[in-house]
């Protein structure tokens, strides 16, 4: 397992997160977690439901904030950083979120096009030519009259991908690309992040619990257990490990330390009212 | 975390305290919502940050040019119903024909300007709110974030100077719907001719009417797009979290529209006497 080094990042580190703490209403979300990302990497996030991978992912992208540890991207430490501040380092990175989060009143050449009506100078007919680019590169030639009600799940994951390049990006982040979508649109999907990683070079961080998507784009996975980190290294290292949490996840297993509901004499006195229901794993 | 349990009889005080504190922080929530929406209306234009056009003209449109025809037909019968109202009650002094000042007057201090708020209240209001809650649910808001794009300069400023604009040329047409609804009655029942009509409809109403209805009306447009974008906002618990925000927006609307009204009725016809 990688032990990360805590402090700011070394040269061609595009992401780091040390010793990230979170809390919702006391609940300990995340405990001290740390990973890195190269530039070019990609990163698998994974973990099961509730593991934090999703909270992760929102304090790296600045829409929530850690209660301690901090955050580094593109060597700024981002973490006290108010909105006004993270506006220039937004620019530099392109999120796709679980549903796509295509703006329903806009058509898919809007939806593309927005980020560089926004942010940039550029003449209408340039960008419109650059989201016809973005929309090639996906896949989706021809698609940009259409509304977002008119396209499939995975057109609208394809659509959320090309306005996240939009602005040539150096990082982009992934909520779950493959959440709801078939076996063959899943793998498009993987296919598009390879891609951007060698055509573009593009670093991505990845949240998902897809096994089969995370190990074949992965260069490096983190995993995330009761907002711990259980497990960090490279795909093979992670499918050798010796941690049996580990393995009942990777292997999708019903069987394992990992339960798949309470034990009987918990249940029973829970429901006769004598105990309070936890769930403790450990 | 250990929950303290309070004597059970102290549950009415505690649902009450929680509703006040429900309120105070709705207010506090429009309130800041609203300055950061004067910010980018007013303060970031200055620097280049203007808001965008085509969500503003869509919104005059959606919010207002839409509204039209529910604001001017329940105007219409308002105006129709209080002439027979006033006229069935001035006859009892004999001076049925006195209705049309009394419909005049009270329609564009008060009712004009009440009606189509309330109207609007439930037509854009509950839009807004359910508009805004789906976004927030589907993560549109979030991607508005992540693409360092405001929500307020892009969603909310356009709803609340569309209303701004639109609700007191609402509050006019409805003004003119109620008076037409006292003219049909008039001139169907005590065959009232316009003229006589018009005299005595105008004779008593002042410029200070007008203006203070209209007024009125545009508060109310900051109040009815406030809460509903807040509320819209705040969405949380999914498709049951964005029917609450609907409901809530609707119903705080009005009552912070009334809530205004009387106000302004005791602000203007009693201190300032206007």
């Amino acid at each position: 397992m990688i032990i990360p080094e805590l402090g700011p990042p070394k040269e061609n580190i595009i992401v780091k997160a040390n010793n990230l703490v979170k809390e919702f209403e006391g609940r300990r979300v995340l405990d001290n977690v740390s990973f890195e990302v190269k530039k070019g990497e990609v990163l698998v996030i994974m973990g099961g439901s509730g593991c934090g991978k999703s909270t992760t992912l929102r304090i790296l992208i600045g829409l929530e904030k850690a209660d301690e540890g901090d955050v580094w991207l593109f060597n700024e430490n981002i973490t006290a950083y108010d909105d006004k501040q993270f506006d220039a380092i937004r620019k530099r990175f392109g999120v796709l979120f679980q549903s796509g989060a295509l703006f329903n009143s806009m058509t898919v050449g809007e939806n593309v096009s927005l980020p560089l009506h926004q942010h940039t100078e550029l003449d209408e007919n340039v960008i419109q030519i650059i989201m016809r680019m973005k929309l090639e590169m996906v896949g989706l030639t021809g698609f940009e009259h259409l509304k977002p009600a008119e396209i499939s799940g995975g057109m609208k994951k394809r659509v959320g991908l090309a306005r996240a390049i939009a602005l040539d990006p150096e990082l982009v982040f992934y909520d779950e690309p493959s959440a709801g979508l078939d076996p063959v649109m899943s793998a498009v999907i993987d296919e598009l992040i390879l891609d951007l990683k060698k055509k573009m070079n593009i670093t991505s961080v990845v949240v998902t619990h897809h096994m089969d998507s995370a190990f074949k784009i992965a260069d490096k996975m983190v995993m995330l257990y009761q907002g711990r980190v259980l497990a960090y290294g490279t795909p093979d290292e992670i499918r050798n490990s010796d941690d049996p949490v580990v393995q009942q996840f990777i292997s999708g297993s019903a069987d394992g330390p990992i339960p798949y509901r309470t034990s009987r004499d918990l249940y029973l006195q829970t429901l006769a009212g004598i105990a309070e229901e936890r769930i403790d794993t450990r | 975390m250990t929950n303290i349990r309070l004597p059970s009889i102290l549950d009415p005080v505690a649902i009450i305290g929680k509703k006040f504190l429900d309120i105070i922080k709705l207010i506090g929530g429009v309130g800041l919502l609203l300055s950061d929406t004067f910010f980018w209306g007013i303060i970031a234009p200055l620097s280049g940050k203007f808001p965008d056009r085509k969500s503003i003209e869509k919104q005059l449109i959606d919010e207002g040019v839409n509204s039209v025809p529910i604001v001017g037909l329940l105007s219409f019968t308002v105006g129709l119903i209080l002439a027979m109202q006033t006229s069935f009650n001035l006859e009892k002094l004999g001076a049925a024909t006195y209705f049309p000042a009394l419909v005049a007057v009270a329609t564009v201090r008060e009712l004009g300007p009440l009606i189509s708020s309330i109207i609007i209240s439930g037509r854009v209001g509950a839009s807004i709110a359910a508009e805004l809650g789906t976004m927030v649910v589907a993560e549109e808001i979030d991607a508005l974030r992540s693409m360092s794009l405001h929500p307020v300069r892009f969603l909310v400023f356009p709803r609340v100077i569309a209303l701004f604009i639109m609700l007191p040329c609402l509050a006019m047409l409805a003004n003119v719907a109620s008076i037409a609804g006292a003219f049909v009655f008039g001139a169907s029942t005590l065959d009232m001719s316009f003229a006589s009509f018009k005299q005595m409809a105008f004779e008593y109403m002042t410029d200070t009417d007008v203006w203070t209805g209209l007024l009125k009306a545009a508060v109310f447009s900051f109040l009815i797009s406030g809460i509903s974008c807040y509320n819209g906002l705040t969405v949380t618990g999914g498709a049951e979290g964005v029917g609450r925000a609907t409901t809530r927006s609707v119903v705080f609307s009005i009552f912070a529209i009334i809530i205004a009204d009387g106000i302004f009725t005791a602000v203007f016809y009693y201190l300032l006497k206007l």
